[in-house]
Formats: C-alpha cells, structure tokens, sequence
C-alpha cells in the first residue's frame, strides 16, 4: 500500500489549509485565495529559480512550525520559503507586513515613470495594480528619476526599460523556454538595466512569451495594431493547430470586432500563463480565419481590463487606419483623465469608433 | 586573439575547475584578456573570450559589467584610482583628489588629451590604514602627498618616452 | 606585550618563504593533523577552542562545519573568502602578504577536517600582486609535499588554487562568492539551501575568512583548550585589528580579546593615540557597516563599564548603545571630522556596491546618498532627517542579503547618536561648509550625553 504522503497545515491569517510539503507559502495561499494571496511581482511559477527579489510579497512567520514554534526573526519572501507543519503566517493581518510592503512599492516606484495613462501596459499591469492597493499618494523622491530610451528587440518587441522592475522573469523565459538567451541584465545595482548590450535582435521562436512574462510595460508586442487600451479589447479563447510541437496552441485573441489586434498566451488570476505558446502564433496569426474562436475569456484578475462591458459586439465599419485616410492614429483622447476611472456603467460597444474622453465625461 | 602561451594560460585556468564548469574561467580569462588588448574589453574581444569558454556571449557582458574593474571603453594608459571612503576621506582623500584634477587638468572620470592618464574617484580599496591610497595598474601607491603625486606623475611621464 | 598566536613569528625575517617559515615551526600543526589526528578530532578542538568566524558575522567555526553535508560520491569545497572589501578593514591583505604559508597550512588542515580535495582562495581583484605571493607559496608547498597526492602518506588528496575576483564588495558575502566563482554575476543567492549543502557547483561548501582559517594553526599547535583560554568568556582567543583614520599609529594589529577599546586606542602598543593631538570624537569599530558610536558610548558602556575589545562588550546595549566587532576594520574619527560627510561617503560606498537585486536595496541606497549629499551640501530640509530614519528602516532586514542592513545600520546610528550634527548642516547650512560641528557633547560624561532618541 503506497503511503500517504503527510501534507502540512498552514495558517495564514487565520485561515488554515493543509498543503504537501515543499509547498512555498505563496502557493499555500494561493490554495485558499482571496484577499490573503500576497502580492508576487518576480515570482513565476513556471520559470525555476525566480521569485525572491522584487519583496512585495514578504510575509511575517509568527509560528515557525509545530517542532519549533520560535517566529522568524525577519519578514520573509513568501514565494521562496517552503511551509512547515504548525506553521502560522500573517501576512494582511500583520501591520508590520504591510508597513513593509508599502516601502517595497515605494521603491519600486522610485524610478518608475508616472505616466501609466501612455504606457501599453495600462490596465494589465501588475504595478499599476499593486501601487492602487498598497502605494503612497505621493513619491517621497525629489531626484531625477531614471530613464532610457526605447529600444527595439527586433521589429516584434519593444523594450522600454524605463518601465523594468527587474524581475528577471524575461531573462528566466529567454533560458528555460526559449533558449538561445540573447538578452539579460547588465551592469550592477542601480544601473543595472536589461539589455542585449548591442540592440540585437532577439531571434528564437519562442521569444515572445517574454512579453507575457513581463509584470510591466517594459516589454511589449510591436505588432499589437495599433496602440488600443486593452479594456477596448475583447479578449476571447481561440486555439489553433500549431506545427510547433512545443507549442501548445491555445490562446486568447484580443479583438475588436472581428479584427485580431493581439494574441497572447492564456493568463490565470495571477498573471502567470497556463502555457507558453510560440512566435509564429503570437506574431503572424493575427486574421479571425487563423483561429478556431472558444468564446470568450473571462477575466478573473481584479483589473480594469475586467471592467470592460461589451454588451454585444458591434462590429465597427471602418479600421482606424481607414477613417484615418491611412495615417497612423496618435492618441485620440485625453486619456488622463479616464485612465483611472474607466466608468463600468459605460457600453463601450455602444460607442462608434474609438472612445474618446468625451464619452466618458458626459 | 591570444598568443600560444595565453592560450595555454587559458587551459591552464580551466583545468582548475570541474569538467563543465570552464565557465568558472570567465573572470580570470577576462582580466587576462584585458590585459593583453589594450586595457579594456570591446565586444570583439568579449565575444572571442565567449568562443574560448564556449558560453553565450550574452553570458560575458552580464559578467563584465557587474565588475568594477573591467572597462568597457578605452582608458588612459596610466589610470589614477583614488580611494574615496570613509577611512581615506577622513586622511584627507579630497585634497588628494583635488591636487591631481588642478595638475592634470581633468575632471574625475576624464582622460589627459595626450591619452596618458585617466582619474578616477574609486570605492575603498582595502588599504586604509595606508591613507590616502589609489590604485596605479597592479600595484598601490599609499600615504600620498602632493609630492608623492608629482613623483608618480613624472615616473609615467618617464616610461611613456 | 599582548599575547600573540598569528603574529607570533611576523617579526622574523623572511617569514614568507617557505623555508624560514618551516625552519620556525611552520606545518608543524599540519603534521600534526594529518599524521595523528582524524578529521573528526581536529573537529572537535576547533569546536573546543571556541573560534568564531572573523569575517564579520562571529558565527562559530566548529558548528559551521559540522554542518556540512556528506553525501556519498558528491565533493566537497573549502573556499577560503579573501575579498576583503569590508571599509576599514585591511587584515586578510597583510595575512596574506606577510605569513601566505600560515594561510595554506590552516587551508590544509582545514580541507582535511572538512573532507575536501579542491581549494579556492578566493580574493578580491584590487589586490593584484598578492595571487603571485599565493601561487607561490602553494608551489612551494606543494614541492615540499604539503599539496598533490596523498600528503604526508596520508591518503589526504588537496588542490588549493587562487581565484582572483573583479572589483565588487558584494562578492564578499558568501553566496555571491559562490555564484562569481562560478563565473557568474555577484548576485547573492536567495537561502536556503544554504551552502553547507548546495554551495559551488550545487556541491557543499564551506566558506571561511582568512583570518578564520590560518587561526586554524594555532589552535592545533596549543590545543583548543588552551586557545579558549586566551579571551574573554565567548570571545575566545586573538583577534586581528586594522586600525585606521585619525589615530598616530595605523595599521594591522593583533590583539588578545581581554583589552579595552581605551587601551586599544591610547596604548603605545597599538594605535597610539589620536593623531596631531586632537580628540577623540567618534569610532566604527568593526568595519563601515557596524554603527558609529560617540567617544563616550565607545569608552564606556551604557552602564558605565569600561567598553572591551570582544564581541559581546562591543555589542552591549544593543544597536541603542553599542556596535559590533565586526571584521575588526576600527575607524577613528577625531574632532575634526564631520559625521555627515563619513556617512555620505558609507553610503554612496553600499550605492556603489549594491548588486541590484532586490528593491529596496538597489532603489533605497540610491535615494539615501542623494539625500544625505543635500544634506551635507547645505541644501537639506529638516524633514529629510526623518526621511533617511525611514528609508533606512524600510530596507533593514527586507533585503536578500545582509548588504542592505549594512548600508541602513551606519545611517541610522549615526542619526541615533549624532542627529544634533545633522540639525545643525541643515539649520546653519552656510557655516557647514566651511567649519565642522566639532566634537560638541560627543565625549562628556555619559550622564549627560543620553542618545537622541528617535
Ligand atoms: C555584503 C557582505 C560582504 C562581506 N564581505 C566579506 C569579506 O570581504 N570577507 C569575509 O571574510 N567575509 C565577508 N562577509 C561575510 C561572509 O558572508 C561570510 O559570513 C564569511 O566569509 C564567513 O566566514 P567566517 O565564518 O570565517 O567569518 C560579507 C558578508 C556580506 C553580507
Ligand atoms: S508599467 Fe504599469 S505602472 Fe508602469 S507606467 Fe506602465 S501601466 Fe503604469
Ligand atoms: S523587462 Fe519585464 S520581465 Fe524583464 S526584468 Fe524587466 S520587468 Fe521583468
Ligand atoms: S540586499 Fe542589495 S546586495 Fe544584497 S541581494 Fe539585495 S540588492 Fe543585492
Ligand atoms: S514575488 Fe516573492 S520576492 Fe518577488
């Protein structure tokens, strides 16, 4: 008779959940949910070795075990500390947690450009989440703040390292699911920066899925259309045949109407994709008749993405382009002032072309 | 590309680790070839020391430039490093600092015109005790005076003729 | 004259050859281990003799390295840290430079207790002319039968070979060590595992101070009950001191750990003195990362004992009142010096070296050099006294590794204990370019002198 493998009990804020052992307290709160899952910017379950860096998701040890109930004397990295049995964790119920995990955010903000309105990420960012729950009001900080410029990682992705919290997610991607690593982070401390050191051109197949991995604007689809907010997008599963056997094929499509603007690997409630999916389908697959549609994806990640109300999908007449007599569009409204507010009670598909400030200020 | 007997250094280097592990080389070939193609590291010769080890060359730029002492552009033939922590500000390091700038008529981080000599403000170089310090090549130079800077000055002065 | 261990034939000419060191007694203690000792009992007397790792952490030896796993079929490694990059700290260089054979035979003796067949000395890059006195010194050794294949009859096999580092501070904690032998970035591991049991190559491994290591020898010559007998209670045995800043006599000491720190200043025997006859103001006493104390807290502690040159009198009071021994890096500062500036230098230093990492570090020591820069350039605020106090406490111990508590302890023990002098830059911010605070209440009597609290 095999024997039953022994699982732990954990509690974390109160709640109890009994985990196999080896299991780090992030995933053992994962496995109850909710507002107690603490918040993971480097970690990946996907990609080995990663987590432990960005300290968002430290969390107190206030019971080291069953055998040794002495608390641990600092705050640990959730993602990278293995549960015990008898183990007893705090992490919204500690406020020396979130005291903590505001500085981290601070940081992370420190250098961090303040103009989610303009940056692709905006509405599935996961600082731009983090800083809404856990930041200041205002930066503390009176310097300059750090910049770079954007760089092209070949004609499919953009760098903008500016954005980069270095999370080292891309440089794990580029190792362990692309291979052939052409990129990775350079120079030392403050300046350390992702860079391919001479702008080369990423070139593997699979390199594309850095763009997924990426908590952040920094790394980004080029040939995303044309600069569309996502919650204007309605994300839909579609699977197609892929000849890539490392592929698995399987994929959301963010479309409006019947126009594909942008293919990404499926994503669950924490950012992380279920499965990496290769270039040829991210990149080069971008007509409705290239996919079988699923229907649509629901959106379980608190985010304005999920604010978005697609009714019914009117198809629109025209493309962008085509309304625009063939230039390309420049920011259509003045989006500062609905990129926070994004009103929910708004039908977008009742709205003819793209939204504009007007719309949402009446 | 190296001569015979660097190459064999670079075996030599390798041999000291596992089977496999000749990545652990990298830092030791980097210095060595540093030294060998004119005091600092192009992506040619970065590129070579990845063929050379058989790694990425993406695997030797992360690692020369996490290092101070490895320099990405030309530098000076005589590069002046001064310390400037604690324990050499407190024996007066700025002085030090500021009588080589006003004599060679540079700023810290720049190079003469004639390319001999680059000034830089360095983090503590374990000599404290040995205040002020800096660094010249392989060797250090302690207890500077203004007199101490202006012999050093002319000893490169000398060898460069 | 204190008793001395390590330096006890430093003073004989030629020392660092192998000859005169072996004419002197030298590899007398490794002899004595490899022909009549098991691993086991040379275990047990560094166990006994008390050692604590001297390369700034104070962990004991012996513990260490019963740590270590053993599985079968898997090597073991013995890395010896030599990156010394500690400010302040300048001890290992003269070890290595002075007595290398002392070294190899404490790596010798070492390697054989810990079970391991390959060596790395691992130094840092700066100090470029001493892998030549190294490699020397282990082919000499290696000549004479002490390295290769079953020395001394044996059975023992040992390669010790120097690895030179790059320039990065960072590389002196132990994981980061480990990933920049590998040839890697210095980016310290995130622990566990700890490197007892997955260190170099995933293998384990043993990282150790010099000082840690060549201490090994004497501990075999007299027996670790009789080093414990040197000291004070748990700060047993000598210590190597490098004493810089402004005092008469710089330089690298070794002392017995049953002096004061008054002794240790005042004495003819080791520093000498405060330089050009000034006064005493302030002292880091173990290296820039330890907190600053003013003369009065570092004289005498908070109860008025008079303040000892061991680990647990120099920490008495805690970070409230006292400091740490650190790596033995003893900085003095005397009247003249001005505490902003010393920490502007700490922390534009930790800036410097930060690997990058993880936030708080990368973006904090950043953020605490700009400020304190304003500071002392006279363009600081009140508020950003407070400010540092915070940035300070939101990187200690939310960081990866120790460096980021070492770049928050000097900032904030030198607002702890000197917040009136940075008051003073921000309040008279013209007068603080051209004269210093002085040494105001630094050194009255402790009574008056409470520590602003903050
Ligand atoms: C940032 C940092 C720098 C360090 N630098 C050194 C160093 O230069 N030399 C050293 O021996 N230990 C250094 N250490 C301590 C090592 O991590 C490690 O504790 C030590 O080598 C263990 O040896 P010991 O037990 O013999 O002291 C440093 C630690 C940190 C966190
Ligand atoms: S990366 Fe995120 S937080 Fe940063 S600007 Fe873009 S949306 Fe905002
Ligand atoms: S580019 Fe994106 S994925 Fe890569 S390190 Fe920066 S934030 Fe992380
Ligand atoms: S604390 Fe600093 S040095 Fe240590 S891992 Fe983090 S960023 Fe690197
Ligand atoms: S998710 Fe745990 S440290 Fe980043």
């Amino acid at each position: 008779m095999a024997e039953e493998q022994k699982l732990f009990k954990v509690k974390i804020d109160g709640i109890t959940v009994e985990v196999a052992p080896g299991t780090t307290i992030l995933n053992a709160a994962r496995q109850i949910g909710g507002d107690i899952v603490p918040p993971a910017m480097c970690y990946y379950s996907k990609l080995q070795g990663s987590g432990g860096k960005c300290r968002t998701c430290l969390v107190k040890v206030s019971k080291g075990s069953e055998a040794d109930p002495r608390p641990m004397p600092k705050l640990v990295a959730s993602c990278r500390t293995t549960v015990m049995d008898g183990m007893e964790v705090a992490n919204i119920t500690s406020p020396e947690v979130l005291e903590a995990r505001k500085g981290v955010v601070e940081f992370l903000l420190l250098n961090h450009p303040l103009d989610c309105p303009v940056c692709d990420q905006a509405g599935e960012c996961h600082l731009q989440d983090l800083g809404y729950e856990h930041g200041a009001e205002a930066t503390r900080y009176e310097f300059k703040r750090r910049t770079f410029d954007k760089v092209d990682l070949g004609d499919k992705i953009q760098l903008h390292m500016t954005r980069c919290i270095l999370c080292y997610r891309c440089v794990f991607t580029a190792d362990q699911v692309a291979g052939n690593r052409e990129h990775g982070v350079l120079g030392r401390g403050e300046h350390a920066e992702i860079s391919t050191y001479l702008s080369k051109n990423l070139s593997s197949p699979f390199i594309g899925n850095v763009i997924d991995v990426c908590p952040v604007g920094a790394l980004t689809d080029k040939t995303f259309r044309f600069k569309n907010r996502v919650w204007f997008l309605k994300p839909v599963n579609a699977h197609r045949d892929c000849d890539n056997p490392k592929c698995c094929g399987k994929t959301v499509l963010w479309m409006r109407g019947d126009e594909v603007f942008r293919v990404t690997a499926r994503k669950d409630k924490y950012g992380e994709v279920e499965d990496f999916i290769c270039d040829t389908c991210r990149f080069d697959k971008k007509e409705a008749k290239d996919w079988v549609i699923e229907g649509p994806r629901k959106i379980e990640r608190q985010s304005v993405i999920s604010a978005n109300h697609y009714v019914g999908v009117n198809k629109p007449k025209d493309t962008l382009v085509e309304v625009l007599d063939g230039r390309q569009p420049k920011l259509l409204m003045d989006i500062h002032s609905i990129s926070q507010v994004n009103r929910p009670n708004i039908d977008l598909s009742q709205i003819e072309g793209p939204a504009h400030s007007d719309d949402f200020n009446k | 590309m190296f001569s015979e007997e660097k190459l064999n250094k670079v075996k030599e280097i390798i041999a000291r680790y596992p089977q496999g592990r000749q990545k652990s080389a990298l830092i030791p070939v980097l210095h060595l070839a540093q030294g060998e193609f004119g005091g600092w590291l192009s992506t040619e010769t970065m590129d070579y020391v990845a063929s050379l080890l058989q790694i990425k060359p993406i695997e030797v730029y992360e690692v020369a430039t996490f290092y101070s002492m490895f320099n990405l552009q030309p530098v000076g033939k005589h590069v002046f490093e001064v310390c400037q922590t604690g324990p050499c500000m407190l024996r007066g390091s700025d002085n030090i600092i500021d009588y080589i700038k006003k004599k060679l008529d540079i700023g810290v981080g720049e190079t003469t015109k004639d390319g001999l000599f680059t000034l830089k403000a360095v983090e503590c170089l374990g000599a404290c005790g040995y205040a002020p310090m800096m660094q010249l090549g392989k060797h250090y130079k302690e207890h500077l005076t203004p007199e101490k800077v202006d012999a050093i000055i002319e000893e490169c002065r000398a060898n460069a003729n | 004259m204190g008793r001395k261990l390590l330096f006890d034939k430093a003073h004989i000419e030629n020392i660092r050859y192998y000859d005169v060191y072996r004419a002197n007694g030298g590899y007398g203690s490794a002899e004595k281990a490899l022909k009549s000792m098991t691993p086991d009992q040379v275990l047990d007397e560094v166990k006994k003799s008390g050692l604590r790792g001297r390369g700034g952490a104070g962990f004991p030896t012996g513990m260490k390295w019963s740590f270590i796993a053993k599985p079968e079929g898997v090597p073991r490694y013995l890395v010896c840290n030599a990156d010394e990059s500690e400010p302040g700290t300048f001890k290992d260089r003269y070890l290595m430079e002075f007595i290398p054979h002392l070294l190899i035979e404490g790596l010798l003796i070492s390697s054989y207790t810990l079970g391991a067949n390959t060596c790395y000395i691992y130094i840092r890059g700066e100090y470029a002319w001493i892998p030549d006195i190294l490699e020397e010194a282990i082919a000499d050794a290696k000549k004479n039968g002490w390295l290769g294949k079953n020395i001394m009859g044996s059975g023992f096999d040992l390669e010790i070979y120097v690895q030179r580092g790059a320039g990065a501070y960072i590389c002196g904690e132990e994981t980061a060590l480990i990933e920049s032998l590998e040839g890697k970035r210095g980016n310290p591991r995130i622990k566990p595992p700890f490197p007892a049991v997955k260190g170099l190559y995933d293998c384990p491994t043993v990282v150790n101070n010099v000082e840690t290591l060549a201490t090994v020898v004497p501990i075999l010559r007299i027996g670790g009950e009789e080093y414990a007998k040197y000291g004070t209670g748990k700060s047993t045995g000598t210590k190597l001191i490098s004493a810089c800043g402004n005092i008469n006599k710089p330089g690298v000491y070794e002392i017995e750990m049953n002096i004061s720190v008054e002794e240790f200043i005042y004495s003819d025997e080791y520093c000498g003195g405060i330089a050009n006859g000034k006064r005493l103001k302030a002292c880091i006493p173990g290296g820039s990362s330890v907190p600053i104390l003013p003369a009065n807290l570092l004289l005498k502690t908070a109860k008025g004992e008079p303040r000892m040159m061991t680990y647990e009198s120099l920490a008495d009071g805690g970070f409230a009142t006292g400091t740490m021994l650190g790596s033995g890096g003893f900085i003095v500062l005397d009247e003249d010096q001005c505490i902003v500036k010393n920490t502007l230098t700490f922390a534009r230093f930790y800036h410097h070296e930060s690997c990058g990492q993880c936030s708080p570090c990368r973006e904090g020591t950043g953020w605490m050099e700009r400020v304190l820069k304003n500071i002392e350039n006279g363009k600081g605020k009140m508020s950003d006294i407070d400010l540092l106090w915070d940035i300070q406490r939101k990187i200690e111990g939310n960081t990866i590794c120790p460096l980021g508590d070492a770049a928050a302890w000097p900032v904030a023990a030198a607002i702890r204990h000197f917040r009136d002098e940075f008051e003073w830059h921000v309040l008279h911010p013209e007068e603080a370019q051209k004269r210093n605070f002085g040494l105001a209440h630094y050194a009255d009597p402790l009574e008056i002198a409470a520590p602003a609290a903050v």
